[in-house]
């Protein structure tokens, strides 16, 4: 079905399509990064293709290749009932100049996902109208789902309270959820020592 | 007696003209605790909002690379916690077409029916939400005790109420009991009583119809654009269903209709969610006529299943078996795939990547409730504070799968 629209793009775009195949069934492209919005606006305009429905875009990161990111974009057609995937390959070894055009003028459904791989893989997207953070919070420091971002990272917005000493875990309040006091309190309040 | 015609030019009061900035959310019940919107208000209209999600992220993707492909599952539940047997399914099938095996027939059925009536639980819940954040309580309970009795069934079948991590790639966890189908016939019959008797209750009620009709309209290709999916976008009249468009197991062998809207308003997404309970029970009821009582639930290939328990305790080979895909995984050939099946709320896709390992390279989550939540933001603005709360009622969002 999608193999049709795969000719149409190598016929449009020519040596701009590095690679194509189609694993598990599913078609797909490799573009140049730099066509990459033209591409887009082929596959939603054409009338072999009409991709007029948006359906993902996200990122991948292969740290040991340059370049490191591919940015993966699926849709579909509505009339032609035929889906494709178009990645293109961006960003060097330290993830820097990962840099691609943005889809949002071409389907504005780009705008989240833009966001999204922008917050957790750091793909910028030039000329997005509003590339900001979207899961993680503003003060956040690095992106979170690149390979070499460790998982147990811990970032907190409040720092953690400093606990000095630690109460028994069992004391003669047991049992007493509200009453977990230190003893020097208890035998205060019961009257053994004074 | 102050006179009636007093000039208002005169007075002193100065009444503030500059937009005022308003938080909805994220702690405002109608926001699930998850979603804030920062709203620029003039008077009481909208004029620009901001929907802020992200209250709840919990890093689901950079979890499943640390694991095996099976233990994925049980992060699936909680993504979707009012249907989470879908999300098992559907992460199962994305598994099996990368390994490309197809489980039993049996099997398919199963899953079928127990998918269903998840997504029967889903749009209750949704529109009983919806309702209920409008004030109307009693339908609420109407449907949280129909989606008791489905709850009830699952509980029979999996052994866990809400969390049950029951789909197993290749299969699933465990066969059908023995009274399933009796179970499932004598229940689905009285959800759809209740399902009927709460919606007597709001259909014929005028303020929950004014606060619904010609509110949040959404058109066809702006809908297609964002990305929306499932009811949401059938709400606008695309008859786009993934069980018709791509049927998967055995939904090309159902008769059942595509309930589609005209205008795209919260009414005509309402009204799709409750026919679309109907069509689910009538997949069920044939689901449970063409399912066979006898045969084999899971594949037969030890490389992928996890062997019975009760031979893993007797024989070394099976303890073998089930060492190999506890602690090294099954082995995924090498490639990426984008599976896609109907969720609760719309087409739910997973994009996963393998390296041939036991370990996911990278999976992701396609959440439907995502795109849809993206789109909020055109359809509040121009409409009144009021307004918010059915218009994101009714998109059902779901916290868990939009924060991922």
């Amino acid at each position: 079905m999608s193999k049709r629209v795969l000719d149409a793009l190598i016929e449009r775009f020519g040596a701009d399509v590095y690679e194509t195949h189609a694993q598990f069934g599913d078609e797909t492209a490799v573009v140049n990064p730099a066509r990459w919005r033209e591409v887009a606006l082929f596959l939603r305009d054409d009338p072999r293709c009409l991709m007029n429905m948006f359906v993902d875009l996200t990122a991948v990161d292969y740290p040991l290749r340059t370049p490191r990111f591919e940015v993966v974009l699926h849709m579909r057609s509505l009339e032609r009932n035929h889906r494709i995937r178009v990645k293109a390959r961006v960003g060097d070894e330290e993830g820097n100049n990962a840099e691609i055009d943005t889809l949002v003028p071409v389907w504005k459904g780009a705008n989240w996902f833009e966001r999204e791989a922008y917050d957790l893989m750091g793909v910028v997207f030039k000329g997005h109208p509003d590339l900001r953070r979207i899961l993680m919070y503003p003060e956040f420091v690095g992106h979170p789902l690149r390979k070499d971002y460790p998982a147990n990272r811990i970032q907190p917005l409040v720092p953690f309270r400093e606990v000095t000493e630690k109460l028994p875990p069992f004391g003669p309040d047991e049992g007493m959820p509200f009453g977990r006091q230190s003893h020097d309190d208890q035998r205060d309040r019961t009257g053994e020592v004074n | 007696m102050e006179p009636l015609d007093r000039e208002l030019d005169e007075g002193t009061l100065e009444l503030p003209s500059e937009p005022m900035m308003l938080n909805m959310g994220p702690s405002h019940p109608a926001m699930h605790g998850t979603v804030r919107i920062v709203l620029e208000l003039s008077g009481e209209m909208i004029n620009k909002a901001d929907v802020q999600i992200g209250y709840l992220h919990r890093a689901f993707e950079k979890m499943c690379e640390r694991g095996t492909w099976t233990q994925v599952f049980p992060y699936i539940d909680r993504l979707n916690y009012v249907s989470p047997m879908l999300n098992n399914v559907a992460f199962a099938l994305a598994v099996e077409k990368m390994l490309g095996v197809t489980v039993p027939e049996r099997c398919q059925y199963y899953r079928v029916i127990l998918g269903e009536l998840a997504r029967i639980c889903d749009h209750m819940i949704c529109s009983g939400a919806m309702c209920m954040e409008l004030g109307a309580f009693t339908p609420f309970l109407y449907f949280a005790r129909a989606r008791e009795i489905i709850w009830e069934m699952f509980e029979e079948e999996t052994g866990a109420r809400v969390t049950h991590s029951f789909g197993r790639v290749g299969g699933m966890a465990n066969a059908p009991t023995k009274f399933f189908k009796d179970m499932v016939r004598t229940s689905v019959p009285r959800v759809l009583e209740l399902v009927a008797e709460g919606e007597k209750l709001l259909l014929k009620n005028r303020i929950f119809l004014d606060r619904l009709e010609g509110v949040g309209i959404m058109s066809k290709e702006d809908a297609l654009a964002l990305g929306w999916t499932g009811v949401c976008l059938r709400a606008t009249g695309v008859p786009y269903d993934v069980r018709k468009a791509h049927p998967y197991m055995v939904y090309d062998r159902m008769q059942f209709e595509v309930p589609v809207g005209t205008t795209g308003d919260n009414y005509d997404r309402f009204m799709c969610r409750q026919e679309e309970i109907r069509q689910s029970a009538r997949i069920i009821d044939q689901a449970l006529a063409q399912m066979p009582d006898e045969g084999p639930i899971n594949i037969d290939d030890p490389r992928i299943m996890l062997p019975q328990k009760n031979e893993v305790y007797s024989t070394i080979e099976a303890t073998i078996q089930h060492f190999k895909i506890v602690m090294e995984g099954i082995k995924v050939p090498a490639g990426e795939c984008y599976s896609y099946t109907e969720a609760g709320n719309g087409e739910l896709g997973f994009y996963m990547v393998s390296d041939g390992s036991g370990t996911p390279y990278r999976i992701r989550i396609r959440p439907p409730c995502f795109a849809t939540t993206q789109g909020l933001q055109q359809l509040i603005t121009g409409l009144m504070i009021p307004d918010v709360v059915p218009t994101f009622g009714s998109l059902n969002m779901i916290g868990g799968e939009c924060d991922h």
